[in-house]
């Protein structure tokens, strides 16, 4: 199959998700009221702000979740890393922390600047860690991203604690479309416009992703570069912790799984990956919404068990050389 | 080669004082952690805070313990229990018990009961878990490691998917037991840990001089008459019990048991585990006693201690990895 043809029934099965997501609910709303055209006042209300909001806001996150993960894996030329677990998404979330206990009447677009702030410095601490790791093995690159993430975490945790913040902070770092809005969730397209920085500066980053030597001997900028994915990534990370909360390792799997078929070229993979992280994202949300109906299970739960089971079978599938 | 040398030039005697200091310290917390800021009825004041000092004595001992030896198993310094995802596993067994048994333990909770169930299928779980992962031997260290990470992310997002499901009146009494902390030991429990760690801690005391012979490695611990296969088999059910106790008393606690096993090894720098392991239980108890102490009584944070060590014992993990690689 061509790129073109799998590119098209990924766009059918998104959409068919996408209708899916606006019928599937606790409230009440059935494709046959709208079909015959009795649609009333309530019903459309309930359309148009909840389930829509709430469909586009899981597309939105997944896609660019799923290239925020891709860029840090080209970054960092290693294939098992993304911003949930290299501590982008909890600095994210200690920003979150901290500008509520400073500013808490802040408008939301502020604290997730603040947040990026916070999720750029952790990114760089995990960027400078890793170019001193003295053994270049391509699994130590992830365990001292794990750790990293898991320290910032308890520093987020203490400082909460201390300020009796900790049920925000664990709205922030569990990942729920359910309190999506109207009017709550359009931070989200800030990060989708970036990841749209990242399809044109593709082959850039794919650049990057050869090492610092190459790129710079083939005339890549190549800091300047690495700044801007820096940037992007983390900007992602943090409007997703502050409108939805973190969902983990949509950024590690997707990439993976659309690597292995496709090859590593940024700029022919980029679209595919952002297509395959909503679909699964979405596809998520709507499951979540299924298994105990009416009661909801947040995404960010089915995606720790189908994304962690998902990761080990990469982990079995890996040759033990490098990778 | 560093340890060896140097556990050669100091002797028997030389490790001798340093077990003699740490012995003092941990001796002097628990004074201080009983006494400070104590007045008036100690009728009072004991039945209080004894339960407590003996709860982070028993948790500090087993996670010390378990830390030590599975690192022996594993032939490395830096893989620990709770690393490798041996306290998820318990959370698990326990969230997957309430799920299937629902309202039936809810109602009538005979906690003993259930405790030991949960500890036997523990043992089961981890002998067929890690059995398999250790068993093919450190090949591929990095690999493992992270697989063992993973796992325990695994394992936890499974819990928190099965308590989603759970009815709400019996994940009540599954989050007391999974959120417990020092400042709700159960009492009733407290005497049954204390049978069992006491057992275990015999049992590895036996084992200790095997334990040596395995360090040096399997092959050599082959030709020296120790069947590597079997000690691992009987050492992880051991370690399992250890886990099961502490984390069901405490809840886990993810890098204490490496900040322990470190701080041991450098200071005593021995090979023979009665030493090392003596340490390393000393020093837990130095740092939970202690560090509860200065935290509640001198700075008035109530139960942070887990994050405090949290925060700290993985610093002490990125350091190990950064200045010498993994050994």
């Amino acid at each position: 199959m061509s790129d073109r043809h799998i590119l098209s029934l990924g766009c059918l099965g998104l959409v068919l998700l996408f209708v899916a997501s606006l019928f599937i609910g606790a409230g009440d709303l059935s494709f046959r009221t709208i079909a015959n055209g009795e649609m009333d006042g309530e019903a459309l209300r309930l359309l148009l702000v909840s389930r829509l909001p709430r469909t586009v806001a899981a597309m939105l996150a997944g896609a660019s979740l799923a290239v925020a993960g891709l860029l840090m894996q080209m970054l960092s030329s290693n294939r098992f890393v993304e911003p949930s677990t290299i501590g982008t998404t909890e600095a994210a979330g200690l920003g979150m922390v901290v500008v509520t206990l400073l500013a808490p009447g802040a408008l939301i677009f502020v604290k997730a600047l603040v947040a990026a702030g916070f999720a750029i410095a952790g990114t760089a601490v995990f960027l400078i860690l890793i170019r001193r790791l003295r053994l270049k093995s391509g699994l130590l690159v992830p365990l001292v991203g794990l750790v990293l993430a898991g320290i910032i975490q308890a520093a987020a945790h203490f400082v909460a604690y201390r300020a009796d913040l900790l049920q925000s902070l664990g709205a922030w770092s569990s990942g729920d479309f359910s309190m999506v809005l109207q009017g709550r969730y359009e931070l989200l397209w800030i990060g989708a416009m970036l990841g749209s920085v990242a399809l044109i500066a593709a082959d850039r980053f794919t650049l990057a992703g050869l090492g610092r030597d190459v790129s710079v001997n083939l005339g890549l900028a190549y800091e300047r570069v690495v700044a801007l994915g820096l940037v992007i990534v983390s900007a992602i990370a943090a409007v997703t912790v502050a409108t939805i909360g973190s969902i983990p390792f949509v950024g590690l799997v997707v990439p993976n799984l659309v690597t292995m078929t496709m090859g590593d070229n940024g700029r022919r993979i980029v679209p595919f990956v952002a297509l395959w992280g909503a679909i699964l994202v979405l596809g998520c949300d709507v499951l979540g919404r299924l298994l105990r109906y009416p009661y909801e299970i947040p995404v960010s739960v089915i995606m720790g068990v189908a994304g962690s089971a998902l990761f080990l079978m990469l982990l079995a599938r890996r040759r033990t050389a490098h990778g | 080669m560093a340890d060896v040398a140097a556990s050669q030039r100091r002797g028997e005697l030389g490790t001798a004082r340093p077990l003699i200091l740490l012995a003092l310290l941990a001796l002097s917390c628990c004074a201080i952690f009983l006494t400070i800021g104590a007045q008036g009825n100690w009728s009072f004041v004991l039945p209080i805070r004894a339960p407590k000092l003996v709860a982070m004595i028993l948790v500090g001992h087993a996670i010390a313990f378990s830390t030590v030896v599975f690192q022996t198993l594993s032939g490395n310094r830096i893989l620990t229990p709770s690393i490798m995802g041996v306290d998820a596993l318990y959370g698990l067994i326990q969230t997957l018990t309430v799920f299937f048994a629902g309202m039936l333990f809810a109602a009538n909770s005979n906690s003993m009961t259930l405790f030991l169930v949960q500890t036997m299928a523990m043992i089961g779980f981890a002998l067929a878990l890690y059995g398999t992962l250790l068993g093919r031997g450190a090949r591929d260290l990095y690999k493992l490691l992270l697989i063992g990470v993973i796992v325990g992310v695994l394992f936890r997002s499974l819990s928190g998917f099965l308590q989603r499901l759970i009815d709400p009146n019996a994940f009540v009494v599954l989050q007391d037991r999974l959120y417990a902390s020092f400042n709700t030991v159960e009492t009733e429990l407290l005497t049954v840990a204390a049978i069992l760690i006491g057992l275990v801690t015999l049992a590895f005391w036996r084992l200790l001089p095997q334990l040596d012979v395995l360090a040096l490695g399997r092959d050599t611990a082959t030709s020296l008459g120790v069947d590597p296969v079997a000690l691992m088999r009987l050492s992880l059910g051991l370690i399992a019990v250890l886990v099961s106790v502490s984390t069901a008393l405490v809840g886990p606690v993810t890098f204490f048991g490496l900040l322990v096993a470190s701080l041991a090894v450098s200071l005593v720098g021995s090979r023979r585990h009665a030493e090392t392991l003596l340490a390393a239980s000393l020093i837990a108890v130095i740092c939970l006693v202690g560090g509860q102490t200065l935290l509640e009584r001198l700075l008035h944070f109530d139960t942070a201690l887990g994050i405090v060590i949290e925060f700290v014992g993985g610093l002490v993990f990125l350091a190990i990895v950064l200045k010498r690689g993994i050994r």
